[in-house]
């Protein structure tokens, strides 16, 4: 029997996207008893394929967006900036969204990203202030389920533990723990949106070690949990259903109804008193650009211009080597031990070993050090690539294996009016639609930060007496697949797309969830942040 | 030191691929190998394929591979008939090789031989894909999957030195802990 992709007679409130913005938004409304109607793009993925969807990832057959169906047509894209942008490696379209795939790691913005611009005089300051997001942050880490500890000098305060208890910090962190010491930088924790002990319903971690892209215990929170919440509360969910437009009365007050392509090659429209976005920081944009009317020739909600604009990202930099004893490398697929020791205060050196930056604090962005615990080639993954086979082959890979370390940073990009979305009218996708075209590139303040993460990354392998085999920094750094900024909040409906609520400031009954929103993006995973937003918003929708 | 690959070993490898453990769970093996499970779409030929190969693929030292691979393919394919197809196909290929080259089966070659024929095919050159020519599809059905079973299971790992390497659900205790020899 095929599903029923018709529109619901009643709809109180219609969401656009099953990721975690839209899923936590479905299930707090539909359990407050709004009649909740939740359209997907993408497929409802059968949870008990994942095991072998971790073989695909396992194999060098299968490219990372085939694991969870990315490519094709569908999601055809153009990338024209001066750096090229991996979109489809970087997504993931389906109930659940990109929480699918992701590391799962959720630390709080700290207080600084708020007012980067007060700060720094670089970006813009949101219109909310940490203390307005702080209990939402309490409620999005017991929503997801966060195992960490409160043993982060520089985190911002907080007012209970986390749900969870840490992990365990690794052998490979403790090799990095007497470096750090010695260099007095400070390290701590990760919190982790995966459980260790059984938590809502999902089983402890297991130990995979294939996270990235697909967790096939359950263990770590994908948003499949908050849209069997809001399925449960009476929500509805249809996937598959990509909306190719959003049409509004003749006032151009109000969002009547989303128009949406079904499978069967149907197109249906779902009526609602409001209509929440929440399709990740590509599509929420691409939506509003294709939506565009008479009355709104730039697209809907775009009277500010600045729908697509600022598209932000965390960039990656990362120094790794190897030392001459075992570090026990791919034992799990996440990290257990950070720094933020360099987010506030990039440009500070330490009493003992890392020199100050040459410039400024104000013109270096934050920087959060990870300590990774797969550096280095995997043993399953040089088996499958290296071609050889016998007592060569175990050998080659005791020898790549085994004493390999790096530190990896996420760091800050600063905003950049010209990194945006915009509409490639020379190419469309499988409904006919303009596909997103990404325009992204990095500003001297960024290279600069990178570099600095680099240098603070030599100095402790170089503590540790390692041999330093390879360095991604400002030519060769890549996204970290975080897309924020494209429909960025604020106060000046001339400059920012949504109010501090998340409501368009165009459209009373047009809101928007995820990291699209973030005016600035610090340099931390936005997972939390973009949960503690929507749970804002899902109380003023 | 002989590392003995165990039913342990095969059920671990086959949680990696989603296969059923039919071929592990069924309470025994024969004496040549093969399972009692009667769900198997290989033939015997097949079966003594795959574990010649193995004997090619995994170290010197590694001992009890016929049993490992029997049980290994058996759950393998029990429910992925689409990749007993591609078994079958690849081994009726390397058969094709061997006699045009060697004038024997794959399985009737020394073991010098057995190597002889998969290099000089250039299995170890192409990419591995299942939907690809003759000896990328060899490389895919058969080395890649015989080896992601050796070195995704916890006897595999500990040849290279990782207890728990990834595709196993090894638990949290292994990551903490330093080496242990």
């Amino acid at each position: 029997m095929s599903e029923d992709r018709t529109p619901s007679d009643r709809a109180d409130v219609c969401v656009i996207g099953a990721g975690p913005a839209g899923a936590l938004i479905a299930h707090r409304l539909a359990a407050a008893s709004q009649e909740v109607v939740v359209l997907e793009a993408g497929p409802r993925f059968d949870p008990e394929r994942r095991i072998e969807q971790m073989e695909d990832a396992l194999r060098p057959s299968h490219g990372r967006p085939d694991v969870w169906g990315m490519g094709g047509e569908r999601d055809a894209f153009t990338s024209s900036g001066e750096r090229h942008y991996p979109l489809n490696h970087s997504r993931v379209k389906g109930v659940g969204g990109s929480t699918l795939h992701w590391q799962g790691m959720v630390m709080r913005l700290h207080e600084r990203d708020f007012e980067v611009e007060s700060r720094d005089g670089v970006g813009t300051d949101w219109p909310i202030d940490y203390d307005e997001l702080r209990p939402y942050y309490a409620e999005a880490e017991a929503a997801l389920g966060v195992a960490g500890a409160s043993d982060n000098p520089f985190a911002p305060p907080r007012e209970k533990p986390h749900p969870m208890a840490a992990f365990e910090p690794s052998h490979s962190d403790s090799i990095f723990a007497e470096a750090c010491e010695s260099l007095g930088i400070t390290t701590h924790s990760v919190p982790n949106a995966r459980n260790s002990e059984p938590y809502d319903d999902r089983s402890t971690c297991v130990g995979y070690g294939t996270c990235k892209p697909v967790c096939p215990s359950g263990a770590k929170y994908d948003a499949t949990s908050h849209v069997g919440k809001a399925e449960a509360a009476g929500a509805r969910v249809i996937d598959r259903v990509p909306v190719q437009r959003l049409e509004h009365d003749d006032a151009g007050e109000r969002v009547t109804a989303a128009v949406y392509a079904t499978p069967d090659g149907a197109t249906h429209r779902q009526e609602a008193d409001q209509f929440v976005i929440a399709a990740g920081g590509v599509e929420t944009p691409r939506l509003l650009l294709l939506s565009d009317s008479p009355q709104y020739p730039d697209g809907l909600a775009n009277s500010s211009g600045l729908v697509g604009r600022y598209f932000t990202e965390h960039l990656f930099a990362g120094t790794g080597g190897v030392i001459e004893r075992p570090t026990r490398q791919h034992h799990v697929g996440f990290n257990t031990t950070e720094s933020h020791h360099f987010y506030d205060d990039p440009a500070a050196g330490t009493d003992s070993g890392v020199p100050p930056a040459e410039a400024d604090s104000a013109d270096i962005g934050a920087i959060k050090l990870e300590f990774l615990n797969y550096a280095g080639p995997s043993p399953v993954e040089t088996a499958l690539t290296d071609g050889g086979w016998g007592d060569q082959l175990r050998d080659r890979i005791a020898d790549t294996y085994g004493n390999s370390l790096a530190v990896g940073a996420l760091v800050e990009q600063t905003p950049r009016r010209e990194n945006r979305v915009t509409l490639d009218r020379s190419r469309t996708d499988d409904h006919g639609n303009p596909v997103p075209e990404i325009h992204w590139g990095l500003d001297g303040r960024t290279r600069r930060t990178i570099r600095r993460a680099n240098e603070i990354q030599e100095a402790i392998l170089e503590e540790l007496g390692a041999e330093i085999t390879w360095q991604v920094g400002p030519e060769n750094t890549g996204p970290a697949s975080h897309h924020m900024g494209t429909t960025r909040m604020g106060s000046d409906p001339g400059a920012s797309v949504v109010d501090h609520r998340g409501r368009t400031h165009d459209l009373s009954n047009l809101w928007i969830g995820g990291s699209s929103v973030f005016p600035t993006g610090g340099a931390m995973n936005p997972t939390l942040s973009i949960a503690a937003l929507a749970l804002r918003t899902a109380d003023r929708v | 030191m002989s590392h003995e690959l165990t039913r342990r070993d095969a059920m671990a490898a086959l949680s990696v691929v989603g296969a059923s453990l039919a071929g592990c769970v069924a309470p025994s093996t024969d004496s040549d190998g093969g399972t009692d499970d009667g769900e198997q779409s290989l033939t015997d030929h097949d079966r003594e394929t795959l574990s010649a190969v193995a004997e090619v693929l995994y170290p010197d030292d590694v001992t009890e591979i016929e049993p490992f691979v029997a049980r290994y393919v058996a759950g393998r394919t029990s429910d992925r008939p689409e990749h007993a197809t591609g078994i079958e196909d690849a081994v009726a290929y390397l058969d094709e090789y061997c006699r045009a080259w060697f004038d024997s089966e794959f399985t009737a070659l020394s073991a010098d031989d057995r190597d002889q024929a998969l290099r000089r095919m250039g299995v170890d050159e192409v990419d591995p894909d299942p939907a690809g020519g003759d000896v990328e599809r060899l490389r895919y059905y058969l080395l890649n999957d015989l080896l992601l079973a050796l070195y995704a299971s916890p006897t595999g790992g500990e040849l290279v030195g990782i207890e728990n390497p990834p595709g196993h659900p090894g638990g949290l205790v292994s990551y903490q802990r330093g080496p242990q020899s």
